[in-house]
């Protein structure tokens, strides 16, 4: 299997396949719904992001509270396509790494390839196997919206799988048309 | 589930399925071990209350006992707290109440409950629609096959499917849920609903989305049917997803 790190590199991007497995290290950040919207308006403040974007990856989760003594909850993917209408806006401004579950809108695809990027699937329901791989966390913006809040997360060895590349391929495409008995 | 799971291992013809199978049989032990939630999303609790009719509830009510049981828990149990207080401002609750509660009352001298908590991504992905008579099993076939093509991969596959059939608007979809509260790949009692919830199965693993949408045969685990009388001039029919972490816990008092 594939190791790479954060920050995410054209260089990187470049070697991965849809389909690939791949263990992922460095930094990513959490946001979900609530967060890209405020994203959002800070864009429309000229503001900045409460963490570089450049080469970022953003891990689309809301993870359960730690018990005493743990890093963090359970933390698993959340359904990607939620966020599909925030991301193209975020792909322009060099984010470079999304981790989710579930398939992108064709707009989404799109902005993929434009801006060499790739979209990652974490296994959803896996959420205590993931957690495993976090060894830091910190809220760094929006305490208030609680699961939803922005975290920096350090992981080590994340294992994802390659959805979007930036050669056009879907594995959620190409996986059921391999399986499906019409 | 969890032996539902171990069927579904044996059964999937794709690797890489068949990979995510076994990495959610880790995730499900790992969890046990250190007694944490196999997914963040520890649900909105929805609570199916069978109410015996000589039961007399003294002391408080019943509603806000749920409330603080499920507030107590949620908070005790380190549970993601996923509710909003109203759906267009979204402010989040702090404690994952309100229960979503359904009464309903029953013969006898005892108090059943059942917890189903429910994540959000599953819900998302069911439906509702209102059949004409003419479109009779065929079109409700077409509805549920439907309903799982766009689902896709997007809510946790393997899948259980609540199907409800009949009833009212409002009905309908309840009993799509409380398909969800039968045991795992327990055939309804009606032979031709059973038969039904077989064809259904098949024909939604034929569609060849398999475990995580990445392309295989267990696509979903079981198909619960519910029925019920309905109006003359209408066929109601109601889906309602659950990924592969479902939880349900029965107790009577």
């Amino acid at each position: 299997m594939l190791k790479i790190t954060t920050p995410l590199t054209d260089e990187t991007v470049c070697k991965l396949r849809t389909g690939d497995r791949v263990l992922l290290s460095g930094t990513v950040y959490t946001a979900r719904d609530a967060a890209h919207a405020r994203f959002m308006e800070a864009f429309e403040r000229g503001e900045d992001l409460p963490f570089p974007l450049e080469g970022a990856v953003i891990y689309y989760v809301g993870p359960a509270p730690a018990k005493p003594g743990r890093v963090i909850g359970s933390a698993g993917p959340t359904t990607s396509g939620r966020m599909d209408v925030y991301t193209p806006a975020l792909l322009e401004r060099g984010l470079k790494g999304m981790i989710g579950k579930g398939s992108r809108s064709r707009q989404v695809r799109e902005a993929i390839t434009a801006a060499k990027a790739v979209y990652f699937a974490a296994t959803g329901g896996a959420a205590a196997l993931l957690a495993k791989c976090i060894m830091e966390t910190e809220i760094i913006a929006y305490p208030e919206l609680g699961p939803e809040a922005v975290r920096r997360l350090e992981v080590r060895d994340l294992p994802l799988t390659v959805v979007n590349d930036i050669y056009g391929g879907d594995l959620y495409e190409e996986g059921r048309k391999r399986y499906a008995r019409l | 589930m969890e032996e539902a799971l171990a069927r579904a291992r044996e059964a999937e013809e794709s690797p890489v399925g068949r990979g995510i199978i076994e990495e959610l049989q880790a995730n499900v032990a790992l969890a046990k071990e250190e007694a944490i939630p196999v997914c963040q999303d520890t649900g909105m609790a929805i609570v199916y209350v069978e109410l015996g009719q000589d039961v007399h509830i003294t002391g408080g009510n019943l509603y806000l006992a749920i409330d603080e049981g499920v507030r107590q828990g949620y908070e005790q149990g380190y549970l993601r707290k996923s509710i909003v207080a109203d759906p267009l401002r979204r402010e989040n609750t702090g404690d994952n109440t309100p229960a979503f509660i359904r009464v309903q009352v029953v013969p006898g001298d005892k108090l059943r409950i059942h917890l189903l908590p429910k994540g959000g991504g599953s819900e998302n992905v069911s439906r509702l629609a209102m059949l004409k008579p003419a479109q009779g099993v065929a079109g409700v076939k077409k509805f549920v096959l439907e309903t799982l093509d766009l689902a896709g991969g997007n809510a946790c596959p393997p899948y259980l499917v609540g199907v409800g059939i009949g009833g009212t608007f409002d009905e309908c979809a309840f009993l799509a849920k409380r398909a969800l509260m039968r045991e795992v790949g327990r055939p309804n009692p009606q032979e031709h609903l059973a038969r039904l919830e077989e064809e259904l199965l098949e024909a939604i693993n034929d569609l060849g989305i398999g475990p995580q949408g990445f392309g295989g045969r267990q696509t979903a685990l079981a198909v619960h049917v519910e029925s019920l009388p309905t109006h003359i001039a209408c066929l109601p029919v109601a889906v309602n997803l659950s990924c592969h972490a479902l939880r349900h816990r029965s107790r009577e008092v």
